[in-house]
């Protein structure tokens, strides 16, 4: 066990995965020479040489449409795309071919191959820069979509993605990259699907990914020593499969559920949980399912709206109040 | 560890050029110039000043008072030469580099300043200006471009667009595709690509195996490559692209081959991944010093001249400062007025609910 940042965790993940396995590559632009927009891969076209970590030209959809078609071959790219939101050039190949290869090829031709992004607000990078869509893969049959939101959760995850013979969507997040954490040394990979209780409680559940279920464990902590609520945290992990059984369990147990999510509210994440939840644990509701997500505009880059523009843990806050009060817990 | 652009002087002497390093005049038959000393004063005050603008915009960015700041520097003679090369009825489409572009086409360097500032969302009006908003995304804005030139052509419109892109962008679908749908409907656009070497730490030869002007005669209309350091023959080629386009005889590919002399953006380290040297040889090309030299020599220009151009420079800093300084810091609640053109209900749900959540923590004492 030591405690590194996720961005070492990564970085120490993807190397050793290439150590390990001859038929891990990396590609992607910038990702050699530069080292990476957020430096994940430093020092890894030093190490491994130009074969194995690809500078490519600037043409998002061509490099994951050629890293499919390397997978089918059975190498297994590891693709990093500068941001999320040029993940949206490379939409047809994601979502019309690495999902569907296998099943409409019969079985025969898998695509084992992990698109690593990072998404996330907060960095004053503008509308086009900061957004939050992993929701559109998580709709996806065929994709995998995992959202780690820790060091240990960074490395366990991403050497099951890259050993995974689906396509994977590994979303990071910018926001994450210098935030520290225990990880266990070695070998050492997380089953994707299954989500994480990061902190048990009996009054309320609180639902969520990525950057926003480190804001919500924060949250839970505060109000455990502050008001003595006990919130229970539920870290999704992954998205895509969503694991429903830790969310309706934690809900049938406390009664009370608030999703905090970085996504815009219609159609996001918290939609598809507070649909689970009613369909799981209808009968244990003692109050509605709250949701606290960004405000539906194009993320302004003005750092005090942007700011007004995400939740944060002063909404959160307040809704998990609202909440608690509207079923007259005693606080 | 570093890497070397390889696209050396050699393969750089095959365009067009009408003024030398050294500030000789040499004439091209095919791009031919008549130009006044008068003029030439004209196109080095407005190299000079918008290089000085740039020096301030970074130092304002390095002080904390813009989020981020993309330089111009090295690129000053393609922006200037084609800039004023535009009619006014000439649409311009640009990338986030093209401050100088933006100068030619009267838009107030303060209002470059206001969206790097991030005080609003996009600080000019395009229609008034004829200058399109800043483009991001990489390569996206030609596909607009060609859409835009594909409209004018159907009004019957006499005027052409530009747009601007980088060797980097030369790579994305969206700009092949835009030279395909250009060359397809002979929409009367011209492709205006800096050549800069780098598109961040990815040098030219990653991009493309061949000139990336030749890339033009696969798509079925000309290209040619310019001296991107040589504000005359950037000005006589893009009015002849321009001419052509405006004739009806549809898109021109001109490739400026310059460099980009400062770093990606103010977030970028250059050092990192090229060479101190290549910027040394490039030094010797500096789009201004040429001019200078060319009004000096000539007799064209004295030093009370070019001493007049420094200080006018440093007024306009000054002036840009104090403006960026004084911008009002926008509301939270202006996040809701814009989504979309007719307003939405769900906006003005979230708006309304925003101003009870905000009056929440007035009751409170404030947040
Ligand atoms: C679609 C997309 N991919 C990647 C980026 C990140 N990015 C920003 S600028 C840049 C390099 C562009 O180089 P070039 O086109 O040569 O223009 P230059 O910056 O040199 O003027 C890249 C890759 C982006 N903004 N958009
Ligand atoms: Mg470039």
């Amino acid at each position: 066990m030591a405690v590194i940042t996720y961005r070492q965790a990564l970085h120490d993940t993807l190397r050793s995965e290439l150590i390990r396995d001859p038929n891990v590559f990396l590609m992607g632009e910038e990702i050699g020479v530069f080292e990476g927009s957020y430096k994940i891969t430093a020092g890894l076209l030093t190490e491994f040489g130009p074969e194995r970590v690809r500078d490519t030209p600037i043409a998002e959809e061509g490099f994951v449409g050629a890293a499919i078609g390397a997978a089918m071959l059975g190498l297994r790219p590891v693709v990093e795309i500068m941001t999320i939101n040029f993940s949206i050039l490379a939409m047809d190949q994601i979502v019309n071919h690495a999902a569907k290869i296998h099943a409409m090829f019969g079985g025969q031709s898998k695509v084992p191959m992990v698109i690593r992004t990072p998404g996330g607000g907060g960095q004053q990078l503008a509308a086009t820069h900061s957004q939050n869509i992993e929701v559109w893969y998580a709709h996806v049959p065929g994709l995998k979509v995992v959202v780690p939101a820790t060091p240990a959760d960074a490395k366990g995850l991403l050497a099951a993605s890259i050993r995974d013979d689906d396509p994977v969507m590994f979303i990071e997040n910018l926001a994450l990259y210098n935030t520290k954490g225990n990880v266990p040394d070695g070998d050492y990979v997380t089953e994707i699907g299954k989500a994480a209780v990061t902190k048990e409680g009996t009054d309320i559940t609180i639902v969520s990914y990525s950057r926003m279920a480190a804001v919500a464990l924060d949250v839970a902590k505060r109000l455990q020593d502050d008001e003595g609520v006990s919130a229970e945290v539920v870290d999704l992990r992954s998205l895509r499969p969503l694991d429903r059984a830790t969310i309706v369990n934690s809900v049938k147990k406390t009664g009370r559920a608030v999703v905090l999510e970085e996504d815009w509210l219609s159609y996001g994440v918290g939609a598809e949980i507070a649909a689970t939840i009613q369909e799981g644990a209808f009968d244990y509701l003692d109050a509605p399912v709250r949701r606290v997500a960004a405000a539906e505009v194009p993320l302004p880059y003005a750092k005090p709206l942007e700011l007004a523009a995400l939740p944060d843990a002063t909404a959160l806050v307040k809704v998990i109040h609202e909440t608690l009060d509207a079923t007259r817990f005693r606080r | 560890m570093v890497a070397v652009s390889s696209m050396d002087v050699a393969t750089s002497s095959e365009f067009v050029q009408l003024l030398t390093p050294e500030g000789q005049r040499l004439e091209n038959p095919e791009y031919p110039l008549e130009i006044t000393p008068e003029e030439v004063r004209a196109l080095y005050r407005d190299l000079a000043l918008v290089r000085r603008f740039d020096v301030e915009a970074t130092a304002l960015q390095r002080q904390g008072e813009l989020g981020i700041w993309a330089q111009l520097l090295g690129q000053e003679a393609a922006q200037i030469g084609s800039g004023r090369a535009l009619a006014p009825g000439d649409m311009v489409f640009p990338t986030y580099r093209e401050h100088g572009v933006a100068w030619c086409r009267g838009i107030p360097p303060e209002k470059l300043l206001e969206l790097f500032r991030g005080v609003n969302f996009g600080g000019w009006d395009p229609g008034r200006h004829n200058f399109s908003l800043y483009t991001i995304v990489i390569g996206a804005q030609t596909l607009h471009a060609t859409g835009y030139a594909m409209g004018m052509q159907r009004d019957g419109a006499e005027d052409a667009v530009i747009v601007y892109f980088g060797d980097g962008a030369s790579s994305e679908g969206d700009v092949n595709e835009a030279f395909i749908f250009a060359a397809s409907y002979n929409a009367p656009v011209v492709f205006f690509l800096q050549n800069n070497q780098w598109a961040i730490s990815v040098p030219e030869e990653r991009q493309s195996r061949i000139p990336l002007f030749q890339r033009a005669h696969g798509f079925g209309f000309p290209g040619v490559r310019v001296d991107g350091n040589d504000v005359l023959a950037c000005l006589a080629v893009t009015r002849k692209a321009l001419q052509h386009a405006r004739e009806g005889q549809g898109p021109f590919l001109i490739e400026a081959f310059t460099y980009r002399m400062g770093a990606h953006t103010t977030s970028d380290d250059p050092t990192r991944y090229r060479l101190a040297s290549e910027l040394e040889t490039w030094k010797l090309r500096d789009p201004i010093e040429r001019v200078k030299a060319y009004l000096s020599r000539g007799g064209f220009a004295d030093s009370s001249f070019f001493d007049s151009v420094e200080s006018e420079g440093d007024e306009l800093a000054a002036r840009v400062r104090a403006a960026c300084l004084s911008m009002p810091e926008p509301k939270p609640i202006d996040i809701f007025d814009q989504p979309y053109a007719g307003g939405s209900p769900l906006v003005d749900e979230e708006r309304a609910t925003f101003e009870h959540y905000q009056a929440g923590f007035a009751e409170e004492g404030g947040r």
